[in-house]
């Protein structure tokens, strides 16, 4: 997944293959077995929702926040759903800060991708003025430590963020849009989950691997699913 | 005599006494994959310190030959304030990172550590006035955990003036209300300020007693900091002396 973090020595690699091959992990685990699951949520007092995974070491923050903005052109009457992935310094010795790469571009657009495609939020409901004015909801990713499998952790930290958020209430009269101290829930119609399988020991899988891996992602889904 | 007593005890917006912190909570060593680490909740502060190092520089050439290089980075989350901010470093940012550096390099023994580099990263995940002296109160915790030598902690905080009147430890309310905000960074062994910084306007007597006050300050935070690393390595009372 990332430039340096990946490496392992070949003596390492061949371990961890003899290992997998023998129906164990290197930590002990079973094959599909997660690590330990966790989810906070209302980790922060200020923002409008927000949610804490963890996947063992792996561990990621998401906020969402609302604000008011313009609809997009070919979009007038919906409201915008924007999502951003960081990668902090100190998620990981090899992590170095600077503008957005493509692993994070990655992550966000994965994460983004999955709310977008399950509809999770009406946008037809969070148009104020048509063409004018719409609400934006903006899901930050902010990676806090990198043990492998973000993409799992920051869909499930998104979920949970989203669920528990409270978003402000507008009123509209003839096209002015006024900010009232009321919140209500979000209402969210899916929750859609990530899960990641990789295939160790050779490259690529095949036309039946690929859709046993599918078979096991729906299966494995509901351990997640617990925990938002 | 009465009159000025008054106007002396008036309580602050939430509700804390002129010269009471805001609650301080500080953990070490809650980052796995870095050197040292800190997180702190100073108030609504919420911040996560990540120390690097001594590694290698790169480039290379930024590197000095006689002692390591402290760089120092200050970053905000985009839902850490309100409304939502870009997660490009702004101009403000790059300055608290500087002033961060300055804070914490008198307290660092560099020379051991020729062409090498340590990184002090740190990430706001919620923003509540006085973010930079929280930083340093952090970073200084995360060095000692990274196992870095110092001459001492370094403890901050800032004093300043709202309504006439002087308080320790602003929050993001007086710290934008207040007629004055200055953030100040002091070793208590050493008894040496590393950092002073100064907005609003002040009277010199006014200004004396902004240092005085949050040198006092700083002091109860050193406590804490100890506090917190002597939790991480289990060390009881007096044992790390």
């Amino acid at each position: 997944m990332s430039r340096n973090a990946g490496i392992a020595s070949r003596l390492k690699r061949n371990k961890i293959t003899e290992v997998v091959a023998s129906g164990k992990r290197m930590d002990g685990r079973d094959l599909l077995d997660f690590r330990e699951i966790q989810v906070k949520t209302g980790v922060l007092e200020k923002v409008e929702g927000s949610a804490e995974a963890y996947l063992g070491k792996t561990r990621v923050l998401v906020g969402v926040k609302f604000g008011k903005g313009y609809p997009f052109d070919d979009t007038p009457d919906k409201g915008v759903l924007m999502t951003n992935a960081e990668f902090t310094p100190i998620a990981h010795a090899t992590f170095e800060p600077g503008p957005p790469d493509e692993r994070s571009i990655e992550l966000a657009r994965v994460v983004d991708r999955g709310l977008r495609s399950a509809e999770i939020l009406d946008m037809k409901k969070l148009c104020l003025v048509k063409g004018k004015s719409v609400i934006m909801v903006h899901v930050d990713i902010y990676v806090l430590s990198y043990d492998g499998n973000l993409i799992d952790c920051s869909a499930l930290a998104a979920i949970a963020a989203l669920k528990t958020a409270k978003m402000p209430v507008y009123t509209v009269k003839d096209d002015n849009v006024k900010l009232t101290k009321k919140t209500k829930a979000v209402k969210i119609r899916k929750e859609p989950l990530a899960v990641s399988i990789q295939k160790i020991g050779s490259v690529g899988f095949t036309r039946d691997e690929l859709k046993t891996a599918v078979q096991i992602a729906a299966e494995k889904v509901e351990e997640l699913r617990k925990n938002v | 005599m009465s009159k000025k007593k008054s106007t002396k005890t008036k309580k602050r917006y939430d509700g804390r006494k002129p010269d009471e912190l805001r609650p301080l909570k500080i953990e070490s060593g809650v980052l796995p994959h870095a050197d040292g680490s800190a997180y702190i909740e100073m108030g609504r502060n919420k911040i996560l310190v990540g120390v690097f190092g001594p590694r290698e520089m790169h480039p290379k050439r930024f590197s000095k030959p006689n002692m390591a290089t402290l760089r120092c980075r200050y970053h905000m989350a985009p839902f850490s304030v309100d409304p939502r901010r870009s997660p490009a470093p702004s101009r403000r940012d790059n300055e608290i990172s500087m002033v961060i550096r300055y804070a914490l390099e008198p307290a660092v023994f560099l020379e051991r550590y020729p062409r090498s580099v340590i990184d002090v990263y740190a990430e706001i995940l919620e923003a509540d006035g006085g973010t930079r002296t929280a930083c340093i109160n952090a970073a200084s915790v995360a060095l000692v955990d990274a196992g870095i030598p110092v001459r001492d902690l370094v403890a901050s905080c800032a004093a300043g003036k709202i309504d006439g009147q002087l308080v320790l430890d602003l929050g993001d309310y007086e710290d934008k209300e207040g007629d004055a905000d200055v953030p100040l960074a002091y070793m208590p062994k050493t008894e040496h300020v590393t950092l002073l910084q100064m907005d609003g306007i002040l009277s010199q007597d006014e200004f004396n007693g902004c240092i005085d006050m949050a040198i006092e300050g700083c002091k109860q935070i050193y406590e804490v900091q100890r506090e917190a690393l002597k939790k991480k390595y289990g060390l009881d009372e007096g044992e790390a002396n």
